[in-house]
């Protein structure tokens, strides 16, 4: 397929498409509203279902109840919605349904602003609702990086039966890039003989979460728990950035915010300033491993988001103490440039560690 | 030997929690009974609530999904704009439908999804032990409100049925009781009738039931059911109150 210019929020929509996702619902909220302003024009053309539910509430328990008949289906919305979509989120996470949701975040709290952030970071990976679960996380830093995540996402969500969020800020949601749908292998999946599709010859099939007797309920999370320990086995995700040279200082950052760290780190390179960049893109597993050894190789690490720091706490958490870590954010909608990260570094750079 | 009354195929042999006298029981046979006549058993999925029924896929043994709280009518249209090839029902009670889930139930109905809806109207929540409901008669006493329901404070009592027959959309929605065999033997028709329109892909379809809790009632079965003729009926009459043929025709 020849490369397309699209909106980043129009391209996850065709790559659900792409990925054989022909069912979703959803609410408009911004900045992602060009995801279900595409599909109610994009989906009746394939033979899909596109449903405009009366609230955030709505649309996630619509998609528990199309991925609980074996349908593929998604969600998308931001931050504020997906708020609301919590409940249904534990749901989906305890009665093991695939499904996807996109979260284009913007500034909060509470209604915040609509420009991009990562100020949802805590939200989406410790699990958003309520109970002992994970949401898998992907986070793309570019929106061709957003159509192939969006496109594994389906596969991934049903291979372990488990909701998977792509989260973007809404740069990456508004930004228009060439996209090119890639077609790719798909993964081994079983079959959905648990799914609620009418039980011809067979026993009946019950979707639920409700275990009455605690040693059911146990039994049933030490079940998750092993799921999620298949997860942060198989699935994570990152990519290392000017780590092949030695270099002074360690940049963790993800999504946008990287971007824009990568364009830093080659103004300083003019400098003959040499900065590494550890980007996770699997926000949950996160890659705590490969952060570890990438910070070891620096004498200092510095988080940037565009929060007030969260993801610093999984940094921190990779890094155990073995280094210094510093922390550069901005927040409710402000953008730092390159040269604004350019500073930061220096001034950082400038005292010993 | 001919059989001239068994246990309808879609309803399982597990023995229910139900309390002596609640008419869940009797509702769940009527559903089975339907169910079998329309031959859908192999084709159904039925969604259960929050509330004292949210063990109905123990009963009724067909394909379930269990909803959150209210939510039963978002996963129903999930499930049915997702497999329209299915028979998708909703089970929910008065708490469920009436209070925390009324968005979710005014706006499936008004999209028109090809659902039928089971609603049961006790004028009570009855798992978490008897407060007061939406549905609680004014000046009734619950845990909630034991000086009696007072209107001038938590309102009048939401007739659901008369409320979303005043929707454009078309549907069937009637109104039924569960407290008399009389009541029982026409209450299946009803329902017969309302699962059909979807069978034939026509329209939304409610029943609301009225239906005993004499538990959280205080009062013995017999008493109780005395009580909703007294009591419910007047307020909550029993009616067909709009069908796809005529509109509304309340």
């Amino acid at each position: 397929m020849a490369k397309k210019l699209m909106k980043g929020c129009e391209a996850l929509g065709e790559a659900a498409i792409q990925a054989g996702c022909i069912h979703f619902f959803g609410y408009p909220i911004t900045p992602q509203t060009e995801v279900p302003e595409y599909l109610s024009r994009r989906l009746p053309e394939v033979g899909g279902v596109y449903v405009q539910a009366e609230s955030e509430v709505a649309a996630s328990n619509m998609i528990y109840g199309c991925a609980a008949t074996g349908v593929r289906v998604f969600t998308s919305s931001s931050s504020p919605g997906i708020s609301l979509m919590a409940e249904a989120v534990s749901y989906m996470a305890g009665s093991q349904l695939p499904v996807v949701i996109v979260n284009i975040v913007r500034g909060g709290p509470g209604l915040g602003g609509i420009l991009p952030a990562q100020s949802d970071y805590w939200q989406a990976t410790r699990g958003i609702g309520h109970g002992d679960f994970r949401v898998i996380v992907l986070a793309p830093s570019t929106v061709q990086e957003a159509a192939d995540l969006m496109i594994e996402a389906f596969d991934i969500a049903d291979q372990y039966r488990n909701p998977v969020m792509i989260i973007g800020d809404g740069i990456i949601g508004q930004m228009m890039e060439p996209v090119e749908f890639k077609k790719r292998e798909p993964r081994k999946l079983a079959e959905k003989n648990w799914a609620a599709s009418g039980a011809k010859g067979r026993a009946a099939n019950k979707i639920h979460s409700l275990f009455l007797d605690p040693v059911k309920l146990e039994n049933h999370n030490i079940l998750l728990k092993k799921k999620y320990d298949e997860v942060e086995k198989n699935e994570q995700r990152f990519e290392l950035y000017n780590t092949q040279k030695p270099y002074e200082l360690l940049i963790v950052a993800y999504g946008t915010m990287a971007r824009i760290c990568k364009t830093s780190i080659a103004l300083l390179e003019e400098e003959n300033i040499s900065i590494a960049l550890a980007r996770p893109i699997s926000l949950y597993p996160y890659p705590y491993q490969a952060i570890k050894e990438a910070a070891r190789k620096a004498k200092q690490v510095l988080v940037v988001e565009l929060s007030m720091g969260q993801m610093i706490e999984d940094v921190r958490l990779a890094v155990e103490g073995e280094r210094p870590i510093h922390f550069y954010g901005r927040s409710g909608g402000m953008v730092p440039s390159p040269e604004e990260v350019c500073r930061e570094l220096k001034r950082i750079l400038a005292k010993k560690p | 030997m001919q059989a001239i009354f068994s246990r309808p195929k879609s309803m399982s042999t597990t023995i229910s929690h139900y309390c002596p006298g609640c008419t869940h029981g009797i509702i769940h046979r009527l559903i089975g009974e339907v169910l079998d006549e329309y031959n859908l058993k192999e084709k159904t999925v039925g969604v259960a609530p929050v509330g004292c029924a949210v063990l109905a896929y123990n009963y009724l043994d067909v394909d379930f999904i269990e909803a959150a709280h209210g939510r039963a009518p978002a996963v129903a249209t999930g499930a049915k704009r997702g497999r329209p090839d299915l028979f998708v029902f909703t089970y929910q009670g008065d708490g469920d439908l009436a209070s925390i889930g009324m968005g979710e139930i005014v706006h499936a109905a008004n999209r028109g999804e090809k659902i039928s809806v089971v609603f049961v109207n006790n004028a009570i929540y009855g798992m978490t032990g008897g407060q007061m409901a939406p549905t609680t008669l004014p000046m009734q006493v619950t845990s909630t409100c034991p000086q009696g329901r007072d209107v001038q404070t938590a309102g009048f009592p939401i007739q659901v049925a008369e409320m979303l027959s005043s929707l454009r959309t078309d549907a069937f929605i009637a109104r039924v009781s569960s407290h008399s065999p009389k009541n029982i033997i026409e209450a299946k028709k009803i329902l017969k009738r309302a699962f059909g329109y979807q069978v034939s892909g026509r329209c939304f379809s409610l029943v609301e039931f009225l239906s005993t809790c004499p538990t959280n009632w205080g009062l013995p079965p017999k008493k109780a059911t005395e009580w909703l003729e007294q009591n419910m009926i007047p307020y909550y009459p029993l009616r067909i109150f709009k069908t796809p043929e005529e509109g509304k025709i309340l």
